[in-house]
């Protein structure tokens, strides 16, 4: 897949200079587009209207690091990671992914008039697409739903399905828009294994969207709080996976970052 | 008695699908559950309720019973010949039809095979052209600006009023009728279609885009299929119409079919083959709109209300 690079809506190359105006609030500084990271953004904006839902955001993502992103509803999640997947042509700023970049979104979206196989193959242009569905389908564990319509999977399992055919595609970016929000709490545990599982074997750089903090916590090497249209926070995990839910260190950084987003303490849970 | 037990193989012979409403009959909540896991016990249930509402053998007793009430009010004379020949009468009209020709009316499949070569040219017309238009405006901006605008204002034009018009424009032969069907399933067909890809889930389409999906391929694997259920509901409608338009536009200076039976029988006072004709028009519409069902379950099997 050719590498994306591009200077969005015209804010031509010039855009890096303009933007360099020192460190963001719990940003990141701002300097040329970093060549080797998985994904890097340079002052991105995106307007609704008069309201800037990101106003001039920075991000760089390592190779394969796992980067949790959260944040209040409408503070621009979902919008960063938009136009991160190429969805989104009304942004400003600069925006560099140099692909294969994979989504899975938060409803599974599997084409419901195509099986489960043809689901994950679709759109693939290896030698022997329907093998390499196959195995993206044993490693998510789906292998006997490979001939069922989507339509008669479970929550579970259309998001296994979802979830293999965005890693069959090999993603350099794996963009994950909240994708087990609407699970039940025990699958969400073992999706959770699922994923941290198969970052481990594949190790894309992983940007996981969600309103969960303790998901964020679970699994993430650095977790970014967005407001204001910005990175206004940003924490970074070293404690080894699997993590105990109740360690000091998480339940610390859990109430800073509820804290920061806006929820006072003691009024956590 | 040779009247019911005619009508009753007639019914008996049509597929499953075409009594109509037969599957919606079937409580729709039991397939969704028994879809959802094919192996279980509801599913086996629901199955076996499809099955039995499918072959529902005894959907036909209150249809027979009212034939065999008819053919009661016939043979007391508290239903007078004139008006309403007993199912006895028509079933016997019906045999002497097929069996002999009538220097009046031909024989009964001649004017069947007249009538359907007329509407299966002008059905299948309309149905690529509807489908044709609705797909160039359906896809692209300019399409729609072009042809929308035209199709939407023909539509309210009711077509029966178009059949003078038609006749000075093009006579009385075989043209104006078979523009009459074409042009009453052109419509439902484009229409329904034209929503259908209109109303496929941009979701869908941003995850092509998130595929690398060519718009080629988006069009192939996106946006036909999604239109496909609709386009069916359209086809369904498009029989109907086209049917309703072959009786009347038939009736119109025909030497041939189904409609100039009826208007040959209606100058000799004849109700019996009147009757004959509506009811050969009715079994047709029976078993178009059955054949219609079978291909909504063969392509639409991926939806859980058309499951295996």
């Amino acid at each position: 897949m050719a590498p994306r690079l591009r200077a969005v809506n015209g804010s031509a190359p010039a855009a890096a200079g303009t933007t360099s105006d020192g460190i963001r609030p719990g940003g990141l500084a701002t300097s040329e587009i970093s060549r080797g990271a998985a994904a890097s953004v340079r002052g991105l904006t995106r307007r609704f209207g008069d309201r800037a839902v990101l106003d001039g955001l920075d991000l760089d993502i390592a190779p394969g690091e796992f980067i949790a992103l959260i944040g209040r509803s409408g503070s621009g999640k979902s919008t960063l990671l938009r136009a991160l997947a190429g969805l989104d042509r009304e942004v400003t700023g600069e925006l560099s992914a140099p692909g294969p970049v994979s989504v899975a979104f938060q409803e599974p979206r599997l084409v419901p008039w195509k099986k489960v196989l043809a689901n994950v193959a679709l759109g693939l242009r290896t030698a022997d697409p329907e093998g390499a569905a196959r195995t993206a389908l044993a490693e998510v564990g789906l292998t006997e739903r490979a001939s069922a319509w989507p339509g008669t999977l479970s929550g579970g399992e259309a998001q296994r399905a979802s979830l293999a055919r965005a890693l069959v595609r090999e993603p350099r970016l794996l963009l994950l828009d909240e994708p087990f929000s609407a699970l039940d709490a025990l699958t969400r545990i073992t999706m959770h294994r699922l994923v941290l599982s198969l970052w481990s074997r594949h190790q894309p750089a992983v940007l996981l969207v969600t309103h969960d903090v303790d998901e964020a916590l679970a699994l993430a090497d650095r977790v970014l709080v967005l407001g204001e249209g910005l990175i206004a926070h940003s924490s970074p995990i070293t404690l080894p996976r699997p993590r105990v839910r109740g360690h000091p260190d998480l339940v610390a950084l859990r109430l800073q970052l509820l804290t920061e987003l806006g929820v006072p303490a003691g009024d956590a849970d | 008695m040779f009247s019911t037990s005619r009508l009753a193989s007639a019914e008996g012979t049509d597929p499953p699908g075409a009594v109509p409403a037969a599957d919606p009959g079937t409580a729709p909540g039991a397939i969704v559950a028994g879809v959802r896991d094919p192996s279980g016990p509801s599913a086996r249930r629901a199955r076996q309720a499809r099955r039995f509402a499918g072959h529902g053998w005894y959907r036909l007793i209150s249809p027979l019973a009212v034939v065999g009430l008819w053919q009661l009010a016939s043979s007391t004379g508290l239903l007078p010949a004139s008006k309403l020949a007993s199912p006895a009468t028509i079933a016997h009209t019906a045999y002497n039809l097929v069996v002999t020709s009538s220097p009046t009316y031909g024989t009964l499949q001649a004017s069947l095979l007249a009538s359907f070569e007329r509407w299966a040219i002008g059905f299948a017309l309309g149905v690529a052209i509807g489908v044709l238009l609705a797909i160039v405006s359906g896809l692209s901006r300019v399409g729609e600006v072009v042809a929308d605008p035209i199709l939407q204002a023909l539509r309210s034009v009711p077509l029966l009023g178009l059949i003078p018009l038609f006749i000075v424009w093009f006579g009385i032969g075989q043209l104006p009728k078979v523009l009459f069907v074409l042009l009453s399933a052109l419509f439902p067909m484009y229409l329904n279609t034209f929503a259908g890809i209109r109303g496929v889930d941009s979701r869908l389409g941003e995850l092509g885009i998130v595929l690398g999906l060519r718009k080629r391929e988006i069009i192939r694997h996106i946006v036909l299929p999604g239109a496909l259920p609709s386009a069916l509901t359209g086809l369904q409608l498009s029989v109907v119409a086209s049917l309703l338009a072959l009786v009347v536009g038939e009736q119109i200076n025909a030497t041939s079919g189904l409609g100039f039976m009826i208007t040959q029988a209606q100058q000799f006072l004849n109700n019996s083959v009147i009757m004959v004709s509506l009811i050969v028009y009715a079994i047709g519409g029976l078993l178009l709109d059955g054949a219609v069902r079978l291909l909504q379950r063969r392509a639409l099997a991926w939806r859980r209300d058309f499951g295996q």
